[in-house]
């Protein structure tokens, strides 16, 4: 399915961009300098060693399964903050929000808005009964009161699914950033990333996992701090003002023409600038941006490596103290992203951040260079060096707690809940099971990486957030919170929502389809010569500023021909994309609007439908224990 | 002690254990309806009333983008309202009766 996923989604941005294979067309424009180097390795093996030094600490304090996943319970609420921040904020978040609003304004935004905003549900519906009820994954609570056995398993493959989905995004996103920054091969870097993280995970557990989150959630706050004062200092740290200079900006003015098309032509300068400033450039369908806020907002709640932070927590409290810090550090950064965005907009300009990733993810490691004062000083290389290793950590950090999280739900559920249906399983050999399936799950993820090389898998992120909010959320909200809620339910719900989100994301237009791919090559090819020769003619002119623009647009017919032509090598002889469909089935980029009422409704129906004896008499246990805490998986209980 | 030896059935009709359910539920719901309607307005307003958006209320910032920003000031305030609240109050009432169970005065078999 890797292959089938559309290169265009980038430009429609339907989804959130991680990778880009035409970032590894143009790695040598974005990268750093040769000589700086020597730079580069410096901040990385810092920050490297660092992490590693973490590690080996926590590796010492690892002994127990309750030690391997979930810390001993040990870790406090602020530190759990950082933790959550560092699993959530992702390269997605980091670079390619501030990538979106450096190319289309004000829609680049709603993500960050959206998630944020998602943090709420985490606290007043997920965070404390998860806390009260669980001990390492999400399956424990549908376990509770459910059949154990089917539970576990549904619940444990959709782990597994969402992992997956996210894990792939993340492992081709950070290989071809890295390929892009520092210039190694893609196949190293996804290695790299993949022993690095193996060896947090193995020996660390989610005591090393958490501090490395940690370091990294500090590392990208600091980073961005640095970047958004130099960037804000000029204007006295005015908002107006900054925004003043971003609307009377030429560069950004040029690219909002670029993408209203004719409708842009009519409108002033100041006009177009605002325009910026206002919604619609990258959202054209309504519907879709609801259906993706939705998928966001409730799809967080769902996510295997977030809920999982929440068992390394002694209570209740600390599990609200959790979200508290995390929605003050979350949500100072996704602000910040408005600076990061606007900021590179107005000082590296959209079209060489386009130029450079098609995505736009190179937005804030270029505004680094840029600030540190470009690319031939050595302050912008260590600044684009450290953003760049910033930048590596996340990605690193980010898929050992996917790592973790699937392995739990292979060593937890399915080895010791379902195979030995939960009876004693000792504790050393329920440690090695959890490394065991780390090394598989760690395996498998480089193997995929390495797989879909060159694939655009930026679809994936916002498929994993559809699956966790059409599957995992309803069956945990209606588990939680509904006394006819049983087995049949969950197991309908899992099934129903995973269904449903992936089949409207496999008709979808995120999907590449070969003759919409050739006709949009064959239109650019074929306008290719009227264009040539206007821009000869302008060439011609004596007035310099227009023979300045027609170098600069020969530069770009150039690049589009170009694309056309390596387009249509890479549909040829193909008629149906890889669902065998000559055209999308549905206009819907993102199914949330659909999968997640239905999720809902399959838990509904199904539990309705059957009667559980066992979910309705441990019904009264599951409300005492969510609101008392009673009881409550910890160390320091035994 | 173990959850087993409990008759849960007993806890959960207690008095007090009411009380907090109801409580806690109410003001956990509200508020996640009132934040939830407040996010889908920023989500259907920027879609379908993209005039109201446009209007400048600061300078070169328009509604819209001080919408959004409020989301953030929304989620704080709903975040730090619920946690005093569950901090003052859901917790010591939730800790009586967990108090109240360990000791075997509710739900002892």
């Amino acid at each position: 399915m890797m292959r089938a996923i559309s290169r265009k989604t980038f430009a429609s941005g339907s989804v959130l961009l991680v990778a880009s294979s035409a970032a590894e067309a143009a790695s040598t424009t974005g990268g750093i300098a040769g000589s700086y180097r020597w730079v580069t390795f410096l901040v990385f093996a810092s920050v490297i060693a660092l992490t590693m030094y973490v590690t080996y600490l926590s590796a010492k304090r690892v002994r127990s399964t309750e030690d391997f996943y979930a810390a001993g319970s040990s870790i406090t609420g602020l530190q759990n903050g950082w933790a959550i921040a560092g699993d959530y904020l992702s390269a997605a978040s980091f670079l390619g929000i501030a990538g979106l609003i450096s190319i289309y304004g004000y829609d680049g935004f709603m993500y960050s808005v959206g998630f944020l905003v998602a943090y709420i549900t985490v606290l007043l519906l997920i965070a404390e009964p998860c806390r009260n009820l669980g001990k390492y994954t999400l399956a424990d609570i549908l376990a509770y009161r459910n059949d154990p056995r089917k539970t576990r398993i549904t619940g444990a493959l959709s782990v597994i699914t969402v992992s997956t989905f996210y894990l792939t995004a993340q492992m081709v996103g950070g290989g071809v950033l890295v390929k892009t920054l520092i210039g190694i091969d893609y196949e190293v870097s996804v290695v790299v990333v993949g022993i690095l993280m193996l060896s947090y995970v193995l020996f660390g557990g989610m005591v090393a996992t958490t501090w490395v989150q940690i370091i990294k959630a500090a590392l990208l706050v600091i980073a961005s701090l640095v970047i958004v004062c130099c960037v804000w200092m000029p204007y006295g740290f005015s908002l107006p003002a900054f925004m003043q200079d971003i609307v009377l900006d030429g560069r950004i003015q040029s690219r909002v023409v670029a993408l209203l098309g004719d409708s842009g032509k009519t409108m002033s300068a100041v006009e177009l600038g605002q325009r910026f400033l206002e919604p619609g450039l990258l959202f054209k369908a309504p519907i879709d941006q609801i259906s993706l806020g939705l998928a966001l907002v409730f799809g967080t709640a769902g996510l295997p490596h977030i809920l999982m932070r929440f068992f390394t927590v002694p209570d209740a409290k600390a599990a609200r103290k959790s979200v508290i810090w995390a929605t003050m550090i979350i949500g100072g950064f996704y602000m910040l992203t408005l600076f990061l965005g606007f900021g590179a907009a107005k000082l590296v300009g959209p079209q060489h951040i386009l130029a450079v990733d098609a995505g736009g993810n190179m937005a804030a490691p270029l505004l680094a260079q840029f600030i540190g004062g470009g690319p031939e000083s050595l302050l912008g290389n260590f600044m684009l060096a450290f953003v760049s290793a910033v930048a590596f950590a996340t990605i690193v950090a980010v898929v050992a707690g996917l790592v973790l999280a699937s392995a739990s739900a292979i060593a937890h559920d399915l080895y010791v809940g379902v195979i030995h249906s939960g009876d004693a399983v000792p504790a050393h050999k329920q440690v090695l099971a959890a490394r065991v399936a780390t090394l598989a799950v760690g395996g498998i993820a480089i193997a995929i990486g390495i797989a879909a090389k060159g694939q655009n898998v930026a679809a994936l992120v916002g498929l994993a957030f559809a699956v966790a909010a059409s599957a995992n959320f309803p069956c945990l909200i209606l588990t939680l919170y509904w006394r006819r809620c049983n087995t049949t339910g969950i197991i309908a719900g899992m099934v129903v929502g995973t269904t449903v989100a992936v089949g409207l994301t496999l008709v979808s237009p995120n999907l590449t389809y070969p003759l919409a791919v050739r006709s949009a090559a064959s239109k650019v090819l074929a306008e290719g010569p009227a264009k040539r020769a206007l821009i000869d003619a302008a060439l011609a002119s004596e007035d310099v500023s227009v023979r300045d623009k027609a170098v600069r647009d020969a530069g770009s017919l150039d690049k589009d021909l170009l694309k056309a032509r390596a387009d249509l090598i890479k549909v040829q002889g193909q008629q149906t994309s890889f669902m065998g469909l000559e055209k999308p089935l549905i206009a819907l980029k993102n199914p949330g609007i659909f999968s997640i009422p239905l999720g809902f409704l399959a838990v509904l129906l199904g539990s309705l439908l059957s009667r559980d004896k066992r979910a309705e008499a441990l019904w009264d246990e599951v409300q005492a224990r969510r609101l008392t805490g009673l009881f409550t998986s910890q160390s320091s209980g035994h | 002690m173990s959850a087993k030896s409990i008759q849960w059935s007993a806890v959960v009709q207690d008095v007090r254990f009411i009380a907090l359910h109801q409580r806690k539920s109410r003001f956990a719901w509200s508020l996640m309806a009132v934040s939830l309607a407040y996010y889908l307005t920023l989500l259907i307003a920027a879609a379908y009333f993209q005039d109201v958006f446009r209007l400048k209320v600061w300078g070169v910032l328009n509604v819209g983008l001080l919408f959004a920003l409020s989301q953030f000031v929304m989620t704080w305030f709903i975040t730090i309202y619920y946690v005093r609240t569950a901090n003052r109050d859901f917790d010591r009432m939730a800790l009586a009766i967990a108090d109240d169970v360990r000791s075997g005065r509710i739900g002892a078999a």
